[in-house]
């Protein structure tokens, strides 16, 4: 235990319980909208746009707030992104929310052209992601949105921990140039970071170190990772974690040390296992520096109607299938 | 906008004949693009750029400049011709479009070129982009003006309609929608491929306010947008009958020159007969 208290990256001001079973949890998405609130606060020029779901995507309390600047466009995610895109050409900075298997899902193309290609700051709010989504289905689990984002130019691709994490998110997302995705799930996530974490787009961060091998994660998958670290190391073996908030563009520095310094990793996303998190770091290590590399992800499946807890169970988004993991890049590595 | 006399739509109908004849010459020079729907807009895009739009060319990212977005990128052409025409970029330059390094792109590329408002081709994107610009206009208490340009093809995108009826419930008032009705798409016409009347009613009951045209009438055009300036709480269409292909005998509504340009033949025909018209 002493030794496990060690390997806590002590710089980053981590939840001092981030091990403990009654770890506080809350809303990833309403901590995106108090830094909305932020941000809007901040400058004028932020506007929100949404499509009839303002109370889910927890925009309503910037709705309430700044009721001039919030634009209802109904049911129409095509319409949402591109009235954005035109609110970007005349000088603000629009945030455009609604569900991500609608935007980026439904509204790629437009997103495609008239924000990336456009190069208009507009950023994408897709809330409701991966199969912690829970009850509502398939249809409502997006699985492929950092896939589609993420092949983008001029996209940037974040998703972030927790909800302090998100908050912190918001505002910084504001003030980047350029188009902006950023997935929330529709779960309550532990609260893993603090206010005094610092958050930067384009860093991850080493929440945990170890050296025979490295789980990278994003989004509420990293507490997962933490938890099969934490249960490894109680084996001998001992892991690195890294939470890679910024998917797009990635901490190459980062990931890169990390297959050096621990020679094999497996990387844990709540998204389809093709073109996600996983595929990004895969990317850059078997051109750069190659390693060993399992991608645990949603496997070419859609999801189901079920609890989050079941769900991540049936998908092997569990700490079993991360530890499972590890010791198969450990083999790899060492044969 | 300028009051007009007969010198003006002279001067006009000039401007209209040189950029038909640089629509021509640079989409033959090219080897693809769309001529039809070019030549067919090519008047009320000189209309704009020379009395209805309040712009400077010399300043393109003027704060105070009314905003053009051209919805249907694919008649380019003609906007980079009415661009040259005044003053954006060299006449010589025309000759680029398409080629490789050029920033005439084969559909307009806002990044490209200076006094492109958005990049467009992919249909149905324009109008609401123009919208979101017309409500932020309308944020910040500005007095310029949208103008966006559409086909008629793209009438049939559900985007479309999804900002008719943003800009209605918004009153958007400082909203033109100009549609280019030349009854041609790639399929062949219009009226056949999938129908759009009635037009006109179909705006209205989105709370618009309507405005029919000959798009080849300077006049017509320049009294449209007088009227719309007198229009308050309403974003306003002009549907503007457009001939494709227009100025060009053997290429006037015909389906078959939307996406096809000139052999060299029928470059040599084809300016034959607009140096005629001058």
């Amino acid at each position: 235990m002493v030794f496990t208290k060690k390997m806590i990256n002590a710089q980053l001001s981590l939840n001092s319980k981030l091990f403990d079973a009654d770890i506080e949890t809350a809303s990833v998405r309403g901590g995106f909208g108090e830094g909305l609130i932020q941000a809007g606060e901040a400058d004028q020029r932020v506007v929100v746009l949404c499509a009839d779901l303002k109370e889910s995507t927890r925009v309503q309390a910037f709705a309430e707030k700044f009721p001039e600047r919030f634009v209802e466009v109904g049911v129409a995610e095509q319409n949402m992104v591109t009235i954005a895109a035109g609110m970007a050409a005349a000088g603000k900075i629009p945030f455009a929310a609604s569900y991500a298997v609608f935007s980026p899902g439904r509204n790629w193309e437009q997103i495609r052209t008239t924000i990336c290609y456009n190069n208009q700051p507009v950023k994408i709010i897709g809330s409701h992601t991966g199969v912690t989504v829970g009850p509502d289905g398939a249809t409502h689990q997006a699985l492929e949105d950092i896939a589609l984002m993420r092949v983008l130019p001029n996209m940037t691709v974040l998703s972030p921990v927790d909800a302090i994490e998100a908050r912190k998110m918001a505002v910084a997302v504001a003030k980047y140039p350029g188009p902006c995705y950023v997935r929330l799930p529709r779960v309550d996530c532990p609260v893993i970071t603090s206010e005094q974490t610092p958050f930067e787009i384009g860093k991850a961060q080493i929440y945990f170190d170890g050296k025979d091998a490295t789980i990278i994660a994003t989004g509420e998958m990293v507490r997962t990772a933490l938890l099969a670290a934490k249960e490894l190391e109680e084996n001998k073996i001992s892991v690195r974690v890294i939470n890679v908030s910024t998917i797009k563009p990635l901490d190459q520095q980062t990931i890169l040390q990390a297959a050096e310094e621990t020679g094999a990793i497996v990387t844990v996303e709540d998204h389809q296992a093709a073109g996600g998190l996983g595929s990004a770091v895969a990317e850059l290590v078997s051109q750069q520096f190659p390693v060993p590399v399992k991608i645990l992800g949603v496997e070419d499946k859609f999801g189901e109607s079920g609890q989050p807890g079941e769900l991540l169970q049936k998908y092997n988004l569990t700490g079993e299938e991360i530890a499972r993991a590890v010791t198969g890049v450990l083999r790899l590595k060492n044969k | 906008m300028m009051p007009f006399s007969v010198q003006q739509i002279d001067d006009l109908k000039a401007r209209a004949g040189r950029v038909r004849r640089n629509i021509i010459s640079m989409l033959a020079e090219a080897g693809s693009g769309h001529t039809a729907g070019s030549l067919g807009a090519a008047d009320i895009l000189v209309a704009l750029y020379f009395n209805v739009l309040k712009h400077d060319a010399q300043n393109p990212g003027w704060p105070e400049r009314d905003r053009f977005v051209l919805s249907n990128g694919h008649i380019c052409p003609a906007l980079y011709a009415v661009m040259a025409e005044a003053g954006y970029l060299s006449p010589d330059e025309l000759s680029t479009l398409r080629k490789l390094g050029s920033r005439l792109q084969g559909h307009p590329h806002r990044e490209k070129l200076p006094g492109l408002e958005t990049t467009s081709g992919p249909l149905g994107c324009g109008l609401s982009q123009a919208a979101g610009m017309a409500l932020a206009g309308k944020m910040d208490q500005k007095n310029w003006r949208v103008v966006c340009l559409m086909s008629d093809g793209e009438q049939e995108e559900g985007n479309t309609w999804e900002a008719v009826m943003f800009a209605g419930k918004n009153k958007l008032d400082n909203l033109t929608a100009l549609i280019d009705h030349n009854n041609i798409q790639i399929d062949g016409f219009v009226e056949e491929v999938m129908p759009l009347e009635p037009l006109k009613l179909k705006y209205e009951a989105f709370n618009w306010n309507v405005l029919e045209t000959d798009g080849h009438d300077f006049k017509q055009i320049i009294s449209a947008f007088e009227t719309v300036a007198q229009v308050r709480e309403k974003p306003t269409v002009i549907i503007a009958k457009t001939i494709p292909g227009k100025g060009v005998s053997f290429m006037e509504n015909d389906p078959r020159w939307h996406g096809r340009v000139p052999s060299k033949e029928e470059d040599e025909r084809a300016m034959e007969e607009l140096a005629g018209k001058i």
